[in-house]
């Protein structure tokens, strides 16, 4: 019987510095799950910046799980200690998990669907892990298409994101106007420019008044992110801009400590402003939700990994199953062949009437046995019920 | 028979306010049925009307109930354009107590029965009623959202940590509807007072409470349109203008009932 293996280290068992020792690029994943795919095994290799994990399928689990831990330990000795060594179920629960962004950093994360998706394109596969896989991308797209666990941002930057989307709608031809250019703005901007938005300025403490206040009346976001000891914006600047914007709504992100922007402005028309403690209380309460999104995602998953479980298991069955229909087909046409002399007398419409019958006997007499096995099969009692269905109808002993 | 249509119609209706109140403490499944409610329901009432037309003795809606029938019709029919999708499901949560509640009212007046015999069944009528009343069903839907507008930019002010928790329309895309749905609605009334005009001019009757209403509030509405489009109105002050305007409809509306069935 074939069995799955999983050998790998996480963000739960690993600090960065040992992780980027075992993070390979694609070509090395690739090559790696070709490495431990010889001997006629099925190997993919699932690295990101969170983890590394080898996932093997083969008849010799405990060998398999020792050229894993050998390959990996071949990259990094130190390793070897906080790998993880899971088998069958586990392994599968496991990775449905991941697909799933249930064993993610941030719970619901949607980058580990993809990535789950090129390490199974990369790897060595065939019927198994490649079901297994298959599985586990289905698993992680219903799990984000029905619950919400995905749809609330993770972080500052992309908070400000979602709150510029319900201010605007559609980025597309949306303006920024960046005061200060430090990492937080850096990650602010990019969420935006990536659903659409454009940069219209960068202003930094060189940057001649005049310039910034006439942007003010014409781009749709700002973002205020200076190490300025005081207010890089007062209120009257801005309500001299709103002026000329014709009601047009402004979004203004203050992520600076000390404050750029005058809390003043969120009492002029049309301006939202949310400063970074409003940000990080958004956050926190979309992590919150995300958390109690994941224990739903969690029976979803569970049962996803039951489902494949059916599948596995009835793979014990699907022989004897197959000899059961061929020997009953072979009984039913050698019948029929000596019926011929009487059969000869009838048209083909009537020929095609007894063949369409005599399928459909066939086909109900073992339309029960089959179902029963599979779900035997799904008990544990698959193999002796296999064997009890191969003794009884002698299948195989003509072989033998 | 075809009157029990009226049946359907509301309990659908009816379910898809529910819904929409669950949706709104619980968004989730409740919010899918009740968009199924506005749909099954506007299917019933569909069949109710076209009933009432194949029946009737010419205009069948000539009564202030019966109008009122197809008045909610009308608004329904407005707001199933946006409202099936997630995002509008809040601005049915205003619709369709409304059309319940007024569906109920057109029953009580006896304006859901069929075959009602007409006293006005000229083409100047049936244009006259509908354009008006497609007119005021869009300055409805036009209220909704400016409504909803409102709400949603003082939830954007006040900053919730749960303000990205439900999924609403952007500031820009109410304000962009609204705008819409009243550069399309404004033309049907402007007609519809032409034909009432041109009518009143051929039987030489005098002006009335109705026609000085209406004109106020075609007045209101043109000025909305104009000020959004000329003078560069947006945001809160184009709501409250919309605002405005529907209330101006909901007296057109009364004085109706009062001055040609009260």
């Amino acid at each position: 019987m074939i069995h799955l293996v999983l050998v790998g280290t996480s963000h739960h068992h690993a600090p960065v510095e040992l992780r980027e020792r075992v993070a390979l690029e694609r070509e090395a994943a690739q090559a790696l799950a070709a490495q431990l795919a010889e001997g006629g095994r099925e190997a993919i290799c699932l690295s990101t910046c969170n983890r590394t994990e080898l996932y093997v399928a083969a008849d010799d689990a405990e060998a398999a799980e020792r050229d894993a831990v050998a390959a990996l330990a071949a990259l990094e000795p130190e390793v070897e200690p906080v790998l993880y060594r899971l088998h069958d179920r586990a392994a599968v629960l496991h990775l449905f998990r991941v697909a799933a962004g249930l064993d993610s950093l941030v719970p619901g994360e949607g980058e580990i669907l993809g990535q789950v998706r090129v390490a199974h394109e990369l790897g060595t596969t065939g019927v198994f892990l490649g079901r297994v896989f298959r599985q586990a991308l289905h698993a992680g797209r219903k799990v984000r298409a029905q619950t919400a666990i995905g749809e609330s941002p993770a972080s500052v930057s992309s908070a400000a994101a979602a709150l510029a989307e319900q201010v605007f709608g559609s980025l597309d031809g949306c303006s920024i106007l960046l005061l200060g250019a430090g990492k937080m703005s850096e990650g602010a901007s990019r969420n935006l420019r990536s659903r659409g938005a454009e940069i219209a300025l960068v202003a930094n403490s060189k940057t001649d008044r005049a310039e910034i206040e006439a942007a003010l009346g014409t781009v749709d976001v700002v973002i205020a992110s200076t190490n300025a000891p005081g207010l890089v914006l007062d209120a009257d600047t801005v309500s001299r801009a709103s002026q000329s914007r014709r009601g047009r709504q402004l979004l203004l992100v203050d992520l600076a400590v000390p404050r750029d922007l005058d809390p003043a402005i969120r009492d002029l028309d049309g301006c939202y402003l949310y400063d970074i403690d409003d940000l990080e209380q958004i956050v926190a309460e979309t992590l919150s939700g995300r958390r109690r999104e994941a224990e739903r995602a969690e029976s979803m998953v569970a049962e996803e990994a039951e489902k494949f479980h059916e599948w596995h298991a009835s793979l014990d069955v699907v022989p004897a199953i197959a000899s059961l229909r061929a020997k009953a087909e072979e009984i039913r046409t050698a019948e029929l062949r000596k019926a011929d002399p009487l059969l000869g007398r009838l048209d083909d419409s009537q020929r095609k009437a007894v063949e369409s019958v005599t399928s459909q006997i066939v086909n109900k007499l073992l339309h029960l046995p089959t179902v029963r096995m599979k779900q035997a099969a799904a008990a544990a009692d698959g193999v002796t019920y296999a064997e009890a269905v191969r003794h009884l109808f002698g299948l195989g002993e003509d072989e033998r | 028979m075809a009157e029990l249509l009226f049946w359907p119609a509301l309990f659908f209706y009816g379910e898809a306010a529910v819904g929409y109140l669950g949706d709104a403490r619980h968004p989730g499944r409740s919010g899918r049925l009740a968009t199924w409610g506005v749909r099954l329901g506007w299917l019933a009432q569909t069949a109710l009307l076209a009933t009432q037309a194949a029946r009737g003795d010419g205009f069948p809606w000539e009564t202030w109930a019966s109008s009122l029938d197809l008045f909610v019709w009308l608004v329904v029919s407005a707001y199933l354009i946006w409202g099936c999708r997630t995002p509008y499901r809040l601005l049915g949560l205003a619709v369709m107590p409304l059309a319940v509640a007024l569906l109920v009212t057109a029953r009580a007046g006896g304006g859901t029965g069929v075959g009602a015999a007409s006293h006005y069944s000229t083409l100047f009528l049936v244009l006259h009623v509908g354009l008006v009343l497609a007119a005021f069903a869009g300055f409805t839907v036009a209220a909704g959202l400016s409504g909803l507008y409102l709400w949603q930019e003082r939830r954007l002010k006040s900053r919730p940590v749960t303000i990205l928790r439900r999924q609403i329309p952007a500031l820009a895309t109410l304000d962009a509807l609204a705008l819409r749905t009243v550069a399309w609605s404004v033309p049907l009334l402007t007609l519809g007072i032409a034909v009432g005009l041109a009518r009143l001019v051929s039987r030489g009757d005098s002006m009335d409470a109705v026609i000085a209403a209406t004109a106020v509030t075609w007045v209101v509405w043109c000025a909305y349109l104009g000020l959004r489009l000329l003078a560069g109105w947006a945001g809160r002050r184009a709501a409250y203008l919309a605002l405005v305007g529907f209330v101006l409809v909901v007296v057109v509306r009364v004085v109706i009932q009062e001055s040609h069935f009260g």
